[in-house]
């Protein structure tokens, strides 16, 4: 199930074959290509009209120096003109390197790629692991399963709520800690503990989703393959380094690489923990949030500035892990 | 244990008979599953304390009662529900949040389901890069369109207006579900579109007559992710919707942090009425949602 088989054209969809030639073309015919067109007109046009004009508008607001005191706006019954004016690069060469680029942009950045990284290898360590112990003969299994997705089923929105809760100083795990004599950390408010805690956080609410997928991969392994690396005396760890974790790799550098896009991008968990209370402890996305409508005047251009930075990371990384999937004769599941 | 029995029932081949502990492959020993149990059972814990902490704490009729949880037992109550269901704003949330996520679900798998059929069927000039759009659409920070989107909306007056949540919604939710129902309409059989086009179907009535009907569970999925989506999102919502009675749940259980930063009871109490009925009806779909994703999102 690894070698994804295009279904159009029988090929693999892996090797660099050259665009099916004139004659194959032909025979799917031209008419096809047509509907081809109306069937994703309506998505085109959606990107095209809700994705695409709002980035390129946000592309321009980031060359200017736009905030909430130069913009247009309507204040009761008058309507006040934009007078924000044109500045060119100006805002990216101040995040990269203006004055205290450091602790703005490159503090965010580098706890952004630690989080990023943290988060997705417990994600997927964990989620592995409980989707292996799902994977056996086991009494109770679907009930394990039912209660293990529990953390995916509830909005992310209501469970950082009750973690706040658990997590003040005074709420369960600190008392809880007490209780075994141990060091009963400031969770919310401490630059460290904050970020662990965020960790924390996320991660038990992103497993189920790795669980679940890994463990659909899991379940479409030929299983007559276990049987015959059986029969060739494999012990477990041979079967599970050289079945299991080959039988998965479709699945898993699909999720992995969802999973890296999403963490980076994770907003509700950061927000909703912390609010605006902890500069230290926001990621990319949340202090673009924070420049652009958590304070005053809210500085449009740049938090446009720290998006588009944030999205071109994200389509730099995706290629490079794109092509390191290719030469690796890989292929994402799309 | 039942590897011992299932053991004994199972075809024993001649060479297996002779060793003398030989299992069949996915059981265990008693000292695995004995551990498997225990991971398990630690996991679940680990998966449903925080809940039904949270549940606990609702029933405490007192602000500061989740800082000593151990009375809450004597004085349980269920009056912070009353109060959350007769003095505040809750059902003016409900509305909000069901009009925004009904209508950005609807409108998303709508929108995407004839996309996922061309994609999945048809290799069409631009087919690569259509994808790959698809997947750049999922890198958008919250941040990239929050700022000229919120420009854009409030010239078109559609700030503080259900429709412009629904139509920011769309942006995330529309390429995702295409996606999801690519992988889902993968897993239908070629055979039956040749089946169609046979007997003279065009692509359109493979797809609305044939295609379709087998893709319930697959659309199921998208629906309901796309719910999901809607319904936990807080940038956008908190950030485009200004009038307290048009909040969807997401903002309304935050505004009333700040608004009333003592009454941590209410709040755990109106988290309660937000999460159990999402929770039941992603228990509905679960079994659909895991075939689906499974079958559908990270199948090649």
């Amino acid at each position: 199930m690894t070698v994804a088989i295009d279904r159009a054209t029988g090929k693999r969809r892996g090797d660099r074959e050259p665009k099916p030639g004139p004659a194959g073309r032909l025979r799917r015919g031209y008419q096809k290509h047509w509907y081809a067109y109306v069937m994703i007109a309506p998505v085109a046009v959606v990107l095209g009209v809700l994705v695409l004009y709002p980035l390129v508008y946000g592309l321009y607001l980031t060359l200017t120096d736009a905030n909430s005191l130069n913009t247009a706006r309507t204040i009761g019954v008058n309507h006040i003109d934009a007078t924000y004016k044109f500045i060119g690069l100006d805002n990216y060469a101040d995040i990269l390197w203006g004055p205290t680029a450091y602790d703005r942009f490159w503090s965010h950045f580098i706890w952004t790629i630690v989080w990023t990284a943290a988060c997705v290898a417990l994600h997927y360590g964990i989620g592995l692991g409980l989707a292996l112990l799902l994977n056996q003969k086991l009494r109770g299994r679907t009930l394990y399963r039912l209660i293990l997705v529990l953390p995916w089923a509830v909005p992310t929105f209501v469970t950082v709520f009750g973690w706040r809760f658990m997590l003040a100083d005074g709420g369960i795990i600190n008392s809880a800690l007490d209780a075994l004599h141990l060091p009963s950390p400031l969770w919310l408010e401490d630059t460290f503990w904050q970020r662990f805690a965020a960790i924390m956080v996320n991660t038990w609410c992103g497993v189920p989703f790795m669980m679940i997928s890994l463990l659909g991969g899991l379940q479409a392994i030929d299983a007559s393959l276990y049987e015959a690396a059986e029969m060739d005396g494999a012990s477990a760890w041979q079967r599970f380094r050289y079945v299991t974790l080959p039988g998965l790799r479709s699945v898993s550098s699909t999720v992995v690489l969802l999973g890296i896009i999403w963490t980076f991008n994770q907003f509700a968990v950061i927000f909703l923990l912390f609010g605006n209370t902890a500069p230290d402890a926001q990621i990319l996305v949340t202090w673009a949030y924070y420049l652009g409508f958590g304070q005053q005047p809210r500085d449009f251009a740049q938090s446009a500035a720290y998006g588009i930075l944030l999205l071109a990371i994200l389509i730099v990384f995706t290629s490079f892990y794109r092509r390191w999937l290719n030469r690796n004769e890989q292929q994402l599941a799309i | 244990m039942s590897s011992t029995t299932a053991e004994t029932s199972a075809p024993v081949s001649e060479q297996r008979s002779k060793t003398p502990r030989a299992r069949r492959r996915g059981e265990n020993s008693l000292a695995g599953s004995l551990a498997s149990h225990g991971i398990l059972i630690v996991a679940s814990v680990i998966a449903l304390f925080p809940i039904g902490w949270l549940v606990y704490l609702s029933l405490g009729p007192d602000t500061d009662d989740y800082l000593h949880p151990g009375g809450i037992w004597d004085k349980m109550t269920f009056d912070n529900y009353t109060f959350v269901l007769q003095h505040t704003q809750f059902f003016d949330w409900l509305k909000s949040s069901l009009i925004v996520t009904l209508g950005t679900t609807a409108i998303g798998v709508l929108i995407a389901a004839t996309t996922g059929y061309a994609v999945s069927r048809m290799r069409f000039p631009g087919y690569k890069k259509f994808m790959w759009v698809l997947l750049v659409t999922q890198m958008f920070p919250v941040a990239v369109l929050m700022v000229p989107m919120y420009q854009i909306l409030s010239d078109l007056q559609l700030i503080d207006n259900y429709f412009g949540l629904i139509l920011v919604y769309c942006t995330t939710v529309i390429p995702y579900s295409a996606w999801l129902l690519k992988g889902y309409f993968d897993t239908i059989p070629f055979e039956i579109d040749e089946a169609g086009r046979v007997d003279g179907l065009t692509p359109f009535g493979t797809f609305f007559r044939l295609i379709l009907p087998l893709a319930k569970p697959g659309l199921a999925v998208a629906a309901f992710y796309n719910f999901l989506t809607a319904f936990s999102e807080v940038a956008f919502a908190s950030t485009f919707m200004l009038s307290d009675d048009k909040y969807t749940l997401a903002v309304g259980l935050q505004s009333f942090v700040s608004e009333h930063d003592a009454q941590r009871n209410l709040m755990a109490a109106t988290a309660v009425l937000i999460a159990i009925p999402a929770a039941v009806f992603f228990y509905l779909v679960q079994k659909n949602l895991v075939t689906g994703l499974t079958a559908g999102g990270t199948k090649g």
